[in-house]
């Protein structure tokens, strides 16, 4: 008995701790009460890391477009100049492959909502709960395996001698090689579980007595589809362009492996850095993809994508 | 919803079909690295195990994962503290400038890796005049991670509210009190995911990593790039290919469990 109240007074003093005037403590008490310092001690420490990594190397960048080589000694010298962005914007070769970079981007993104959609919709609304696990995995997946890696299943894939071709030839057709398309089909690959499940989460959110309601009144499931579901995922559809065509617009690796001899805007930043050695003309066409990107989110935020990422 | 027989069974072709198509590329590395072809020819001449064996012995392929590890823990450790901090500061603070300062998490990760890549390298050799070497390939990394990090915990702080920190405090904890025991056991499991999803991000990055290496730091994805258009190397990349697809499967797994205990506990 005696030893049994004993237990309970020794827990009553653990329970109930004595308050002691720690250093701790006072830290405590004076955060507690200036939320201000606390906004300020959280948001130090990440807010310089960004801003002096990426703001200060980005910023430092857009301004060596303005700045240019010196064709004697291949250093950069600070003369104000608007000759690399001049030479960026009339260039021919420029011209050609923003082109090129934006047909790809766009034609990767169409590929990618088209194969998309009907994917995403079957396991929002149709398959069963266990199904739509399974699914959800299966899309995941290959997320996860190395980017390189999915690229160099393509080139083993569409090699000369690869599984393609075996399967063509039978048909007497001719596989598409290394090229545009590889790059096309590729890029579609690579983007398109980002591009599954924004709009497999839209359509999730899409509640299915909407559409009973429509059939109720009437409407052929092909109406519910087009009138009720597509404009309620409209931005979810759009949030799955964003990184389908943002990621298309920069990409040069992919290119360099399966796109043979073409090539995008990438590939021009990465040549002018490396074997022309030219920072300041490299820096002006990585404005290109900047402006397009920019003018892209700028376009598409009014439908609320941005809140669908 | 009601749709005929015809439209759900073509649907549910469609997605398989689909699905087939994302793996068969997949199924093909796996059968190349077993294959006596240097060349990537389809169907395989013949069958061999050696290239696994290889692969296992390669010193440069061991390196770099070593390489790729190392950069990817420093890099998710950053990323953790700096995106658990900002986390906290955006969702539980109002002030100006707010909105301005998510965009900046997510810009790293929004704009190409190859502006990225040339704006970090040039800030570090000319403005700051450090050498590259494995230090600025952690740093870069860790600042395009922050953002798997910050998505994570916000959501989570959004979802957890105030309540429970606000009791700790009326029953008299203080701030570090109230953190160790009420707030970041709530946290830990968007923590954890949010890591995981940092640690992929750096150690499958090859666009940026190119662009801070030092001379002779070589991560996986260089080492994979660099052997990949040797024939004498390519099907022991097929063989590193189809290890880190067979790796990958236990995040998949800890993140489906993960995501399965919430939902026990909401």
């Amino acid at each position: 008995m005696n030893k049994a109240s004993d237990v309970m007074s020794r827990r009553d003093a653990a329970a109930v701790p004595q308050i002691r005037d720690t250093v701790a403590r006072r830290g405590s008490v004076f955060l507690s009460s200036h939320p201000r310092t606390r906004l300020g001690l959280l948001i130090a420490a990440p807010l310089t890391w960004l801003v002096v990594v990426y703001i200060v190397a980005l910023v430092a960048l857009l301004i060596t477009a303005f700045w240019q080589v010196d064709g004697f000694t291949g250093e950069i010298r600070i003369d104000w100049t608007l000759n690399n962005i001049v030479t960026v914007v009339t260039g021919e070769l420029y011209h050609a492959v923003t082109l090129r970079t934006l047909g790809v981007a766009i034609a990767v993104t169409i590929i990618d909502i088209a194969l998309a959609l009907p994917i995403a919709f079957y396991m929002a609304k149709i398959a069963s709960p266990r199904m739509q696990r399974i699914l959800v995995i299966a899309v995941l997946m290959p997320l996860w395996a190395s980017y390189l890696v999915k690229v160099y299943a393509w080139r083993s894939v569409m090699s000369g001698e690869g599984i393609l071709q075996w399967f063509l030839n039978p048909f007497g057709i001719e596989g598409p090689g290394y090229g545009i398309t590889a790059t096309i089909i590729t890029l579609s690959y690579l983007w398109l579980p980002y591009v599954i499940l924004p709009i497999y989460a839209g359509l999730e959110r899409v509640p299915d007595s909407l559409i009973e309601a429509s059939s109720d009144l009437g409407a052929k499931s092909w109406a519910s589809i087009r009138h009720i579901v597509f404009p309620m995922i409209l931005p979810a559809i759009i949030a799955g362009s964003i990184f389908s065509f943002c990621l298309s617009l920069g990409d040069y690796i992919t290119v360099n492996i399966v796109g043979g001899a073409s090539q995008m805007l990438g590939n021009l930043v990465y040549t002018n850095v490396g074997t022309a050695n030219n920072l300041p003309l490299a820096a002006a066409v990585a404005l290109i993809p900047i402006v397009i990107i920019f003018g892209y989110l700028f376009a598409v935020r009014r439908t609320g994508a941005l809140d669908n990422l | 919803m009601k749709l005929s027989r015809f439209a759900r069974s073509t649907l549910g072709l469609a997605t398989g079909l689909v699905l087939v198509l994302v793996y068969i590329p997949l199924l093909v590395v796996l059968v190349n690295s077993f294959s006596t072809s240097q060349s990537l020819s389809w169907p395989p001449p013949g069958f061999t195990t050696d290239w696994w064996g290889k692969a296992f012995q390669s010193q440069g392929a061991l390196e770099a994962v070593a390489t790729s590890v190392q950069v990817g823990l420093i890099a998710t450790v950053i990323a953790l503290i700096l995106g658990t901090a900002i986390s906290f500061a955006l969702q539980r603070f109002a002030f100006f400038g707010r909105d301005a300062i998510s965009l900046l998490v997510i810009l790293p990760i929004a704009l190409p890796g190859i502006i990225t890549g040339i704006a970090l390298n040039n800030f570090f050799r000319t403005i700051m005049g450090v050498p590259l070497s494995i230090w600025t390939i952690v740093i870069a990394h860790a600042t395009f991670c922050v953002v798997t990090v910050f998505n994570n915990v916000i959501a989570r702080l959004r979802r957890m509210g105030t309540n429970l920190e606000e009791a700790s405090a009326d029953l008299g904890a203080g701030v570090w009190t109230t953190f160790r025991l009420v707030t970041f056991p709530q946290l830990r499991s968007a923590l954890f995911a949010g890591g995981l999803l940092a640690f992929a991000l750096s150690f499958d990055e090859i666009i940026v990593t190119t662009f801070t290496a030092g001379v002779g730091v070589t991560t996986l994805p260089i080492f994979i790039l660099d052997n990949m258009f040797r024939p004498a190397q390519a099907p022991i990349v097929s063989v590193i290919a189809v290890v880190m697809i067979a790796v990958s499967i236990v995040p998949i797994w800890i993140a489906q469990r993960l995501a399965g205990n919430e939902k026990i506990v909401r």
